[in-house]
């Protein structure tokens, strides 16, 4: 079992973790925790697989340097969004969501 | 663009443009949404003329245009369909003078007449489609341009009647759809010919062309109103008079009965048809229509309700002839498409007089109409008299088609279906006019709108109009035999449609 | 090569990209009338590039002179400069529609213009992106843009609708980002070029895990059902034009992208989800309808029409291989696009001119806002499917690639939703029709608002008489 692979592997629990917190955790603030843990999660597979030669393939590492960015963008705005619903609702958990 | 291009468009164009410059007209201008309305209809006419003479000629008037590869909108003037444009066109212009005299100084008379003029457009589309895709666009055209006209009135109890109305026509539509595409599936078309296309499957499509032909009945059967589909007929009377004689006489019905007639004789082929054993049931289903329409008709005190229910018996004299094998029965189905019209928009006219001059709505408060409106019941007597199949009068001559072409095609029970019919006709439609001419005056009618003046006894714009096409049920009952009556047309769609057998 | 001056490609991406950056710098609610004028040269270049694509032109453009497999390329063929063309025609009506809808000082409006900008900057970019990487960043220019343009309403249910969305998004392309980084590692390369020869019928397991993440993540930003929750709020309640902009095109962007997949790079593999997706998305047809039916609110009824009628997109999967299928999705796509944007747009009128978004509070509308009612009423007719909208045409070529390979079922489901659709449609309309209540006051409302619902709603029912030009875009050989 090569390094790479034990990233990747690694990776992979990191996404379902981070997966599952986006969809059980309530508590909007640990949500962004979990997405973080999920890009991350992607980006160790992303990096993990492609190390099969002794050679560092360049072209991943691009890819997560593009998809930090992106990752922190998405941050940036939820964590803006969270701030104006606290400032609205007071609460950091989202309301049910109703039709009438 | 050829001309022989371009009337066929004019046709529709002449109708659809003055429906669209009249949505923007202002509800006060009222001269210029009437002279639209009324050149448009004699402009109508005219093209229609122009159409007639050509085809009788023998010319070819049709355009074509793709919407996908393989399907096509296809607008084609043949002797069948300018039987029903002519029917339309003609009592097109006596129901819009009827709608301009009927709506004077009521709201909203922008949108009524523009969807009015949508309502045939579609119509004369209908009329015109070369396929059953064409048929299809135009039918449903039909159905959602009828829909505001019926709920026009704005009441829950009009809202009621629409969605009714409105339930079973995209029900119908919904399965005539479905046979149209997969007959389109088999065949790769549904370009209507002479002697039909659908013989061109082999033996082993047996089996799905009888559903197919069950779904395409069953979709037009909704606006034919057959029982069990008339549901939505007698609920629609709420709508204003003049929608009511469109219902009834110039378009709805008059849509699903031609539809049926377009099936039958031009996508089955009526040999065809009649090998895949679909005529028989077909009549039995008319048959059943015809009978129960008339009984139900009997108990209505509702005048509307009354003619509504006969609406629904009447139409299905075409379906029946339609379904006589044999070139009497065809003609006499079809000439009663075009007497029916003439009979039954009479009625709804009268009936409308009576609504808007005397707030008369029953039949039980006919007593004495005769009296103050003469000329109206007199229009009445002659519409209902030709119901019946009195002498002399359009109803006489189809009857009498209808009975010779069942016995031709020995199927002698329908004489039996005919009489029985007539019979009832007589007997929901003599009492009326029993108490309007016979019984005495009240002291009070329920609601008098419009006072006489004169010999005048409504307005003259809704006096006019019943009184034209109770004129013309007389004419084609005692002319029949002359060759400008719908008789003499309808010869000579029988002539095409059976090739080569003799025609009577 | 000798390169064009104007490379309708790039400036579809750059002009966006331009007017939302100048909009921002301009202030908060200003700049719409550089969006419109953009918009234009977009519409334009869209047509131009949609022409060339039907004359067999090939268009690929390789970024900064940089080639695949290590920069990255533009490519268009009939499908791509078919969803170009419906984002820009969509989205002009649209922009003059949102200039008159929010008012200068309207706080609803503020980001309206560069977030709008972004977004089809990113949508334009994803319609052309031909490798997998490149893709994913666009998936998420869209998202964030799309979020943004949600929560711009402010209120509270708004910006909860927002977040709701945000995670949806983000857990959406982080299962297509973990998909591509598995294909990356199988195959070393993330190029739609190069990838086609390599995934043949024998793929290995990581492929297979990576096309069910792919496609799932894809769905779920697509609403399809039961992944449709984060939809209806997110489209009911931001303000209209944006929802119109959401409902008509955003979930197009990852429906086309899964479309792109499937008939590309990885058409031995995803075939095998076709009854799946088709299951999913008839269910969606019923539920969605349902909801629609049962909805109180006006624009909760349409954007759960939204959900009903992506339903439709995902039927055409198990009949991909007559080509009727593909054409009956792309004119479905198309349909939906201007009659949903329509019916967005009409409600915003409604709801601006009733003080309310109730659907009861409608009695007497047509009477009072006649040109927005029919517009209301044309949309319902390509969403019912009825003749001779567009709707209509992608209703038959479905049924017909239905019947052509035996499938009955599609073609009840698919009748059956028309059906629905006229439930929920007529629901609207008939209270239109009803007089007015004695205690009901519309306040006037601007024309230009209700004639771009009315020419966005007119464009669905004539598409349908234009269907031959769209299919011969869709079978051009580049």
């Amino acid at each position: 079992m090569t390094t790479g692979f034990v990233f990747a592997i690694t990776g992979g629990a990191l996404f379902a973790l981070g997966a599952a917190g986006i969809v059980l955790i309530g508590d909007l603030m640990r949500r962004i925790l979990a997405f973080n843990l999920m890009g991350s999660g992607a980006f160790l597979v992303l990096v993990g697989l492609a190390q099969r030669y002794d050679v560092a393939d360049p072209v991943p590492h691009a890819m997560v340097l593009t998809g930090i960015v992106v990752a922190v963008a998405a941050t940036a705005l939820a964590l803006a969004l969270v701030r104006k619903l606290h400032a609205l609702t007071g609460e950091i958990e989202l309301p049910d969501d109703a039709d009438e | 663009m050829t001309s022989y291009e371009l009337v066929p468009l004019a046709v529709l164009a002449s109708s659809l443009l003055p429906g669209l410059i009249i949505f923007a007209l202002p509800d006060g201008w009222v001269g210029v949404r009437t002279s639209l309305n009324v050149f448009a209809a004699i402009g109508k006419l005219g093209l229609v003329a122009l159409l007639l003479d050509g085809v009788a000629a023998g010319e070819n008037y049709g355009v074509r245009y793709a919407v996908l590869p393989g399907l096509e909108l296809s607008l084609q003037a043949d002797a069948l369909g300018m039987l029903f444009i002519t029917l339309s066109a003609v009592l097109w212009l006596f129901t819009t003078l009827y709608a301009i005299g009927y709506l004077e100084d009521k709201p909203r008379r922008s949108r009524f007449f523009g969807f009015f003029n949508l309502c045939v457009t579609a119509t004369m589309g209908i009329s015109m489609a070369a396929n059953l895709f064409t048929f299809f666009v135009f039918y449903e055209l039909l159905t959602l341009s009828t829909f505001p006209l019926v709920v026009h009135r704005g009441t829950d109890k009009a809202m009621k009647g629409g969605t009714i109305y409105l339930a079973y026509t995209l029900l119908g539509g919904t399965a005539l759809l479905t046979g149209i595409v997969w007959l389109h599936h088999l065949l790769g078309h549904t370009e209507f010919a002479h002697a039909g296309i659908a013989a061109a499957l082999g033996p082993e499509y047996a089996g799905q062309l009888k559903i197919i032909f069950l779904l395409l009945i069953t979709g037009l059967g909704v606006k034919t109103a057959m029982v069990p589909l008339h549901g939505w007929l007698p609920q629609a009377m709420v709508a204003p008079a003049p929608v009511s004689a469109l219902l009834h006489a110039v378009a709805v019905v008059k849509a699903g009965a031609f539809g049926i007639v377009r099936i039958v004789y031009e996508v089955y082929g009526v040999e065809f048809a009649q090998s895949l054993e679909l005529l028989l049931p077909l009549a039995i289903f008319a048959s059943v229509t015809i009978v129960w329409g008339s009984l139900r008709a009997l108990f209505q005190d509702d005048l509307k309700k009354r003619l509504a229910f006969s609406t629904v018996s009447q139409v299905s004299y075409i379906v029946l002839g339609v379904a006589l094998f044999g070139p009497i029965g065809t003609i006499g189905g079809l000439v009663h498409l075009v007497h029916q019209g003439i009979m039954k928009i009479t009625l709804f006219f009268c009936a409308g007089n009576y609504a808007e001059t005397l707030g008369i709505h029953k039949v039980s408060e006919m007593d004495g109409a005769g009296r103050r409106m003469p000329l109206t019941t007199l229009a009445f007597s002659i519409g209902a008299l030709g119901m019946m199949g009195a002498p002399l009068t359009a109803g006489a001559v189809s009857k009498a088609w209808l009975i010779d072409g069942a016995l031709a095609a020995s199927m002698d029970w329908a004489v039996w279906v005919l009489w029985t019919s007539s019979l009832l006709n007589a007997a929901y439609f003599l009492p009326i006019l029993w108490r309007a001419w016979f019984r005495p005056v009240p002291v009070a009618w329920p609601e008098e709108h419009i006072p006489r003046h004169g010999w005048r006894e409504t307005a003259w714009l809704l006096l006019l109009p019943p009184l034209v096409t109770a004129a013309a049920t007389l004419a084609a009952g005692t002319l029949s035999d002359s060759d400008v009556t719908p008789l003499a047309w309808a010869k000579l769609i029988a002539e095409r449609e059976y090739v080569g057998r003799s025609v009577p | 090569m000798n390169e064009p001056l104007i490379d309708p490609l790039v400036w579809l991406i750059l002009l966006p990209l331009a007017w939302a950056t100048l909009a921002f710098v301009l202030g908060p609610g200003r700049g719409g009338w550089l969006a419109i004028a953009g918009l234009v040269a977009q519409c334009w270049l869209a047509f131009n590039l949609a022409q060339q694509v039907s004359a067999g032109v090939a268009v690929v453009h390789a970024v900064g002179g940089w080639g695949a497999p290590l920069g990255i390329d533009l490519a268009v063929d009939g499908l791509s400069a078919a969803m170009l063309l419906l984002t820009q025609t969509v989205a002009l009506p649209l922009a003059i529609y949102a200039r008159s809808y929010f008012k200068a000082s309207d706080p609803a409006g503020a980001g309206f213009w560069p977030l709008t900008g972004f977004l089809i900057a990113g949508m334009n970019a994803l319609f052309v992106s031909a490798d997998l990487f490149n893709l994913y960043v666009t998936l998420e220019l869209v998202g964030l843009a799309a979020v943004g343009l949600v929560a711009a309403g402010g209120g509270a249910q708004q910006v909860a609708a927002a977040l709701r969305y945000l995670f949806a998004t983000l857990v959406g392309s982080g299962a297509y980002l973990l998909g591509v980084a598995l294909i990356y590692g199988v195959y070393g390369t993330v190029s739609i070029a190069t990838l086609l020869p390599l995934v043949t019928n024998e793929v290995p397991r990581l492929v297979w895990i990576a096309s069910a993440l792919i496609v799932s993540g894809l769905i779920l930003k697509t609403a399809l059902f039961p992944f449709h929750f984060w939809l209806p709020p997110a489209h009911g309640g931001a303000p209209a034009p944006v929802s119109a902009l959401l409902s008509a095109l955003v979930v197009k962007a990852s429906f086309y992208l899964i479309l792109r997949l499937w008939l590309g790079p990885l058409q031995s593999v995803l075939p095998a989800f076709g009854w799946l997706l088709a299951l999913l998305g008839a269910a969606a047809i019923f539920w969605g309808s349902w909801q629609a039916i049962r909805a109180v609110k006006l624009k909760r009824l349409i954007a759960y029409s939204t959900v009903a009628q992506l339903g439709y997109l995902f039927l055409i999967f198990p009949l991909l291989a007559a080509p009727a299928a593909l054409q009956a999705a792309v004119m479905q796509a198309f349909a939906h696009g201007l009659a949903k944007a329509g019916m967005f747009a009409a409600a915003g009128v409604l709801i601006k001119a009733t003080g309310q978004d109730t659907v009861a509070g409608l009695a007497g509308a047509v009477e009072r806002l006649p040109v927005t009612m029919f517009a209301f009423a044309l949309s319902g007719i390509t969403l019912m499917g009825l003749p001779p909208s567009s709707g209509f045409l992608a209703k038959w070529q479905i049924i017909q690639a239905a019947l052509a390979q035996g499938h009955w079922i599609i073609v009840v489901v698919v009748l059956a939703g028309g059906l629905l659709a006229a439930v929920y449609v007529f629901r609207v309309l008939r209270l239109g029709f009803l007089s007015t209540p004695e205690n009901v006051t519309f306040t006037p409302v601007s024309r230009v608002l209700e004639w771009s619902a009315f020419a966005l709603a007119a464009a669905s029912v004539l598409l349908g008489l234009r269907g031959v030009e769209l299919i011969q875009l869709l079978g051009a050989r580049t």
